[in-house]
């Protein structure tokens, strides 16, 4: 098994781009993330696309074989390109089968890219309910947000967490976002913006959810030893971790915590032979406030029930013990579903790159990435480290 | 010896008042429930419609008394709102009380009789022979045009009754019926809201079929009104049925356990088995009950029943909510919510 | 919903008909053919659930889908039936009203009417259990 680099990476603008469409986005951030690496068209020996219901959301199906072609890689150099589904976690599963793809020798350069088109539908909810059990779930009346409401009315019930402690997620990652160009919101908040919005599932509200977006990102792996061929900055994946866990919230045996978190973190510390001290900054799946919380408690960087306090202290912000979120997270930065993998790796790049600008984690080595489908039931971690 | 084995009711928790309706159109309230008698009207949930009443009403009955699902051999469900035009909500109750697939099915319309219509046809089935359960359900949640004077008592409701003849808590005597082809009122396929002749509802409509069953019934069983404890005539308002009962000669300390009307509205094919089952509730052994349903079209069903000793030891009243614990767990809707929930509202 | 995928599904959906896996005594709700934890060692007979239960979690919808558009805001709860299987549901009552362990019993509803001309689907939801 070979050790693979990141030797490039692009991203598009994430928001309700109008004037894009699906193909669009692909290409934008696909010809990003090749001149970032430095590869021709011709070097490419797979693809792999995450994106999680092309289908519902523009009725397109065979979504690698599309975005493959229209990024110039289909037609004359027939390269193999593959869609991954899982849900919200499609992107950072593309990934890990890019890596996998390396790391076994099958490939040399692959591109992992993730990409959704959400705004050519008018509402994205009933699509989006396809991430929960649609039969048990979603038609007896769960919503997305309502499904992650009852974790935080569990968890409310289990470990106390003030209005204030939940609201603090979603400015601190306006607060990144604002630093982050490629952000869907440019906007730092207030406590009281978050806590004064529109009720969606109680308790959580308008600015406790992530929003529709459209957008892509790419990164480009290759075999560690081939890495200074394209790039001189490259980033190593020091661990890919994908664990799986009950499609329904229902059968969980504690609500508050994703089982599959826990076993994705701790096997991606175990491969990275690295303890949780070692992080310095963590990219995690903010599909609602709560998720934030539950996610660095599950990935093991502070004890069940106190993340909503060691929010409050603003350790997760820039500046803090561990800053969650550089990129703004999914709330600010946006959540084009099946993106959001990818751009979390992005981020990771650009941070370890010492290339992140205003949001810029001081002396960067260790990232992290946690991407999760649906209410847990797909996790995919990664562990990445400078070269 | 056939009769009612058991029995329960439904009715929903929303209700809108009369004087909220007649705000609405501009009409005097006091008026209107002065002329009617009636205050307030039972409203379904967005969630209910004729199918669930029948079903919670049969389940209902079901949970006092222990009997075999698998020997309830048919279901007969009246209403004039039935879900579907073509598909019955028979086996949709058959299916939700274990009693498919070995039964026999069928809806009935008769307007505000199809229920006291079903009761009868599972009366025949049993005394044949045929079958050792059958069960009779009259279930509606009634339609009123918008500011036409029905939709101040259009409600909803329902009630079910097992018919058997292995110790019934109420023995059915006898059943008479009296039909006619009266054009009092009436809907035709594909239209939202029935429509109505008036005041010619009345005397050639519910007093001449109601007045002809009642004294029909009595003269088959050689009974007079002081014979009965309770009585129940349909109910499309308070005075028509007080009127009857003052004309047949029964007294109002006779018909008021029954008398359901005015706090709950006309609820169709509802109306008499849930004023047959309000009676149910509170009746002893030894009462008699004096039945006359109408529906307009027009016809009345007429029946003489005799409470067993089973009430007290053959089925648990107690189970399940009684007909005052329901009418009095209410939430009160504004006409506008109410059109909502009735679907007046064109979305 | 296709008429065959959501008939197939009547007996769970009126009667709260699920498996029980006799080995380790598990019941589950929705019905499953394996049981999780014995897998291939287990034996799974039909299980009717007697409807009774409790709220574990809740959350009060305010933006529905258009299914339940008519009735937001409304309670969705996840309800431990006292088998020890759960399942996510509504209930019904004021959204005040409802707070973890409240006891719960199920009644027959309409889940959803797939339009005014196709098959109207019916299930169960809950009410407090007084």
């Amino acid at each position: 098994m070979r050790d693979v680099a990141i030797i490039g990476a692009g991203i598009t603008r994430f928001g309700e781009r109008w004037t894009t469409s699906l193909r669009d986005l692909c290409t934008e951030a696909g010809i990003a993330a090749i001149e970032d690496a430095n590869v021709t068209g011709e070097q490419i020996d797979a693809m792999f696309v995450g994106s999680m219901s092309a289908g519902r959301f523009i009725g397109q199906e065979h979504v690698g074989a599309l975005v493959a072609d229209y990024v110039g890689l289909g037609g004359d150099l027939h390269i193999p390109a593959t869609r991954v589904e899982a849900a919200c976690a499609s992107g950072g599963l593309a990934f890990r089968q890019a890596v996998a793809a390396v790391s076994s020798g099958m490939s040399d350069v692959v591109v992992a890219a993730g990409v959704e088109k959400m705004t050519d539908v008018g509402d994205a909810t009933d699509v989006l309910a396809g991430a929960a059990d649609r039969e048990w779930e979603s038609f007896a009346g769960a919503t997305f947000p309502g499904l992650y409401a009852m974790i935080a009315c569990d968890y409310i019930h289990k470990y106390g967490l003030t209005r204030e402690q939940l609201a603090q997620v979603a400015v601190k990652n306006h607060y990144h976002g604002a630093r982050n160009p490629y952000a869907q919101f440019q906007n730092e908040i207030t406590l009281s913006t978050v806590m004064n919005s529109t009720l969606v599932a109680s308790p959580l509200r308008l600015f406790d959810c992530s929003p529709v977006s459209d957008g892509a990102a790419a990164v480009i792996v290759c075999p560690l030893d081939r890495a200074r061929e394209f790039t001189d900055t490259p980033i190593k994946v020091l661990a890919s971790a994908q664990a799986g866990d009950t499609i329904a919230l229902h059968d969980r045996p504690d609500f508050s915590t994703l089982g599959a978190t826990v076993a994705a973190g701790n096997s991606a510390f175990r491969q990275a032979k690295l303890e949780r001290k070692d992080v310095d900054f963590v990219e995690v799946h903010d599909c609602f406030t709560i998720a934030e919380l539950c996610a660095i408690e599950d990935l093991g960087f502070v004890p069940k029930g106190t993340a909503g306090k060691f929010t409050e202290e603003g350790q997760t912000q820039l500046g803090g013990k561990l800053p969650v979120n550089t990129s703004g997270g999914l709330k600010a930065c946006g959540h084009p579903v099946g993106a959001t993998g990818i751009k979390q790796i992005w981020e990771v790049v650009q941070q370890l790159r010492g290339e992140a600008g205003r949001r810029q984690v001081e002396g960067a080595e260790i990232g992290m990435t946690q991407n999760v489908g649906g209410t847990g039931a797909t996790v995919v971690s990664h562990l990445f480290g400078r070269v | 010896m056939v009769g009612i084995i058991t029995y329960g009711a439904y009715i929903p928790r929303y209700r809108i008042k009369v004087e909220e309706i007649a705000r609405v159109w501009g009409a005097n309230s006091a008026e209107i429930t002065g002329g009617l008698g009636v205050f307030e009207k039972a409203v379904p949930d967005y969630d209910e419609n004729a199918a669930t009443f029948s079903v919670e009403a049969a389940r209902t009955a079901l949970l006092r008394r222990p009997v075999d699902p698998a020997e309830i051999k048919a279901v007969y469900v009246g209403s004039e709102s039935h879900p579907y035009a073509v598909k019955p909500t028979a086996v949709t109750v058959g299916e939700a009380i274990g009693a498919t697939p070995v039964m026999t099915a069928a809806d009935y319309e008769f307007a505000c009789k199809a229920g006291t219509a079903a009761i009868q046809t599972a009366m025949g089935l049993v005394s044949s022979g045929m079958m050792k359960y059958a069960l009779a359900i009259g279930s509606d949640t009634a339609q009123g045009a918008p500011g036409d004077a029905l939709e101040y008592t259009a409600a909803a409701g329902g009630a079910a009754f097992l018919i058997g003849n292995d110790d019934p808590i109420a023995v059915i005597n006898d059943t008479c019926s009296f039909s006619t082809d009266t054009p009092d009122f009436w809907r035709r396929e594909g239209e939202t809201y029935p429509k109505h002749g008036g005041r010619f509802s009345g005397d050639p409509g519910y007093f001449k079929h109601v007045l002809g069953a009642a004294k029909m019934m009595m003269e088959q069983r050689g009974t007079k009104p002081s014979d009965y404890t309770y009585a129940v005539f349909h109910q499309p308002n308070a005075k028509f049925p007080q009127k009857a009962a003052k004309m047949l000669g029964f007294t109002h300390e006779q018909i008021k356990a029954g008398l359901l009307v005015p706090s709950l509205g006309n609820t169709y094919s509802g109306a008499v088995p849930l004023g047959l089952a309000a009676i149910l509730d509170v009746a002893k052994p030894g009462d008699r009950v004096f039945v006359t349903s109408y529906g307009s079209g027009a016809g009345s069903d007429a029946f003489d029943i005799t409470i067993t000793d089973a009430i007290l030891d053959k089925i648990d009243r107690s189970r399940g909510p009684s007909v005052q614990k329901m009418l009095n767990t209410k939430t009160y809707l504004d006409y506008a919510v109410y059109a909502r929930h009735k679907g007046k509202i064109r979305m | 919903m296709t008429v065959a995928r959501f008939w197939r599904e009547i007996p769970q959906r009126y009667n709260l008909v699920g498996t029980k896996c006799e080995t380790c005594g598990s019941v589950f709700f929705p019905p499953r053919a394996l049981c999780p934890h014995c897998r291939r060692d287990g034996k799974i007979v039909p299980y009717q659930c007697s409807g009774k239960g409790k709220v574990m979690t809740y959350s009060v919808i305010h933006s529905a889908s258009d299914q339940y558009f008519d009735l937001k805001p409304y309670v969705l709860a996840i309800i431990e039936l006292e088998e020890g299987t759960r399942v996510t549901s509504h209930v019904i009552c004021e959204p005040d009203e409802v707070y973890i362990g409240m006891p719960v019993t199920s009644v027959f509803r309409v889940l959803d009417r797939e339009g005014p001309d196709g098959v109207i689907h019916y299930g169960t939801k809950f009410v407090p259990d007084v």
